[in-house]
């Protein structure tokens, strides 16, 4: 993972942004989710750069509230900076983060190769967040959110998400 | 204004990606199965995120008290600048299908050049999109090739939308004044360019599709100077709502 030498996060301000999760999914935080690009506290204000995981991801206005409220509520001020470069992509979310997410009923994003071949070919390698099974197979894919594809498995039935990778 | 040549190339590129946006967002909760109705809503919501970023981009261009907001819903329909082809109704699925793949074609094709521009803000916008155009060309390219390739029904329903949508196809590559100082100085694409490849490309898509590639060389224009076809007066009628009904509303 070059997660930490991708971003410039103080160490003093990392418990705060912990306390700010993803509102589509709650479980992930925004340091799990690898959105926040650069933390730096100059005089009690906080300067934030967040990076969307989609151009019209609506969680990012939520994300951007619930951090200044965070901090205010930390008793600092921060200013939240929106950019767009370098594209996020899901190699930045956490290992824990997969795992978090993969509790929650999300399929944590498969690299690359195995991504497409999920998404478009009928590679059965897409594990059921229920069962196990990597007996699914794909329903749709644009799913609940624009992060995600819908899934199926074949063994226990039940319907899941998969988190798309994105490179 | 800083750079008015600068703000009409983006609208240029922002107001397909709104329109677009505009046009499948009336589709919401409309869709032939909860799947479709899904995926349309996020190429929607895409395309309106790709539009929020150049129009953000573009009200810095303009001055320091102007939006995002006043460049979507304040302007007068002679100045959106989107082509013809993403204002056309969604008259069935099979056409909003069709419709969608003829412009994500060019639309992917013009972001993978637009990536390669000297201005970093485009190159940022451009290289996101890749990635979110890249599954709406999948997606669309998908439906045809099912519907083509499908029952009598289906076949001749995208046969028909492909034939009447194929006279907006050149407007794609038609370029403005704005978009040729641009495309000079490095920071636009040439798109004229790309006018072989992208026929090339939906050819082969509908070849797969065993429908005919559309033969006739009657093209129709004026969405990129302002002259729009009279879809557009509805689509910003809707759009603008709000905003015409009480000025300076929000949320």
């Amino acid at each position: 993972m070059t997660l930490v030498a991708q971003t410039n996060i103080e160490d003093h301000l990392r418990p705060i942004l912990d306390k700010v999760s993803d509102p589509e999914i709650p479980v992930l935080t925004v340091l799990d989710l690898g959105v926040i690009r650069e933390a730096i506290e100059k005089k009690g204000t906080v300067y934030i750069k967040l990076t969307p995981t989609y151009s019209g991801c609506p969680a990012m206005d939520v994300i951007g509230d619930d951090l200044k409220a965070a901090f205010a509520e930390a008793g600092m001020n921060a200013k939240v900076e929106l950019v767009l470069a370098p594209a996020w992509t899901t190699d930045w979310i956490s290992e824990q983060g997969k795992r978090k997410m993969e509790a929650y009923g999300i399929a944590a994003p498969l690299e690359e190769t195995a991504d497409k071949e999920a998404l478009l070919g009928d590679a059965k390698v897409v594990k059921c967040t229920n069962c196990g099974s990597t007996n699914t197979h794909l329903v749709s894919q644009f799913g609940s959110t624009a992060c995600k594809a819908l899934f199926k498995c074949d063994e226990c039935l039940e319907p899941f998400d998969y988190f798309k990778c994105l490179k | 204004m800083k750079n008015e040549t600068l703000y009409q190339y983006i609208l240029c590129i922002a107001d397909n990606s709104l329109i677009l946006g505009q046009r499948l967002g009336e589709l919401c909760g409309h869709g032939p199965s909860l799947e479709t109705d899904i995926a349309i809503t996020n190429i929607a919501l895409d395309l309106i995120g790709q539009t929020r970023s150049y129009y953000q981009y573009a009200a810095r261009l303009i001055d320091e008290e102007k939006t995002e907001d006043d460049i979507a819903f304040l302007r007068l329909e002679r100045e959106y600048k989107n082509v013809l082809l993403v204002e056309q109704p969604n008259t069935h699925f099979g056409y909003v299908m069709a419709r969608q793949f003829l412009f994500d074609v060019y639309h992917l094709m013009f972001l993978e050049k637009l990536q390669y521009s000297k201005d970093d803000q485009l190159v940022a916008v451009a290289k996101k999109g890749i990635k979110e155009v890249s599954y709406h060309k999948r997606f669309s390219s998908d439906w045809v090739k099912r519907l083509g390739d499908g029952t009598e029904e289906s076949r001749q329903k995208m046969q028909e939308a492909v034939d009447d949508l194929w006279r907006f196809t050149n407007e794609l590559f038609l370029m403005t004044d704005a978009e040729k100082t641009m495309a000079a100085n490095g920071i636009g694409v040439d798109i004229a360019q790309l006018k072989e490849e992208y026929y090339k490309e939906v050819s082969d898509v509908l070849k797969e599709a065993t429908l005919t590639v559309p033969e006739n060389t009657y093209f129709t224009k004026g969405g990129k100077e302002g002259i729009h076809t009279e879809h557009m007066g509805y689509i910003l009628s809707e759009l603008q709502y709000m905003q015409r009904t009480y000025p300076n509303m929000t949320w």
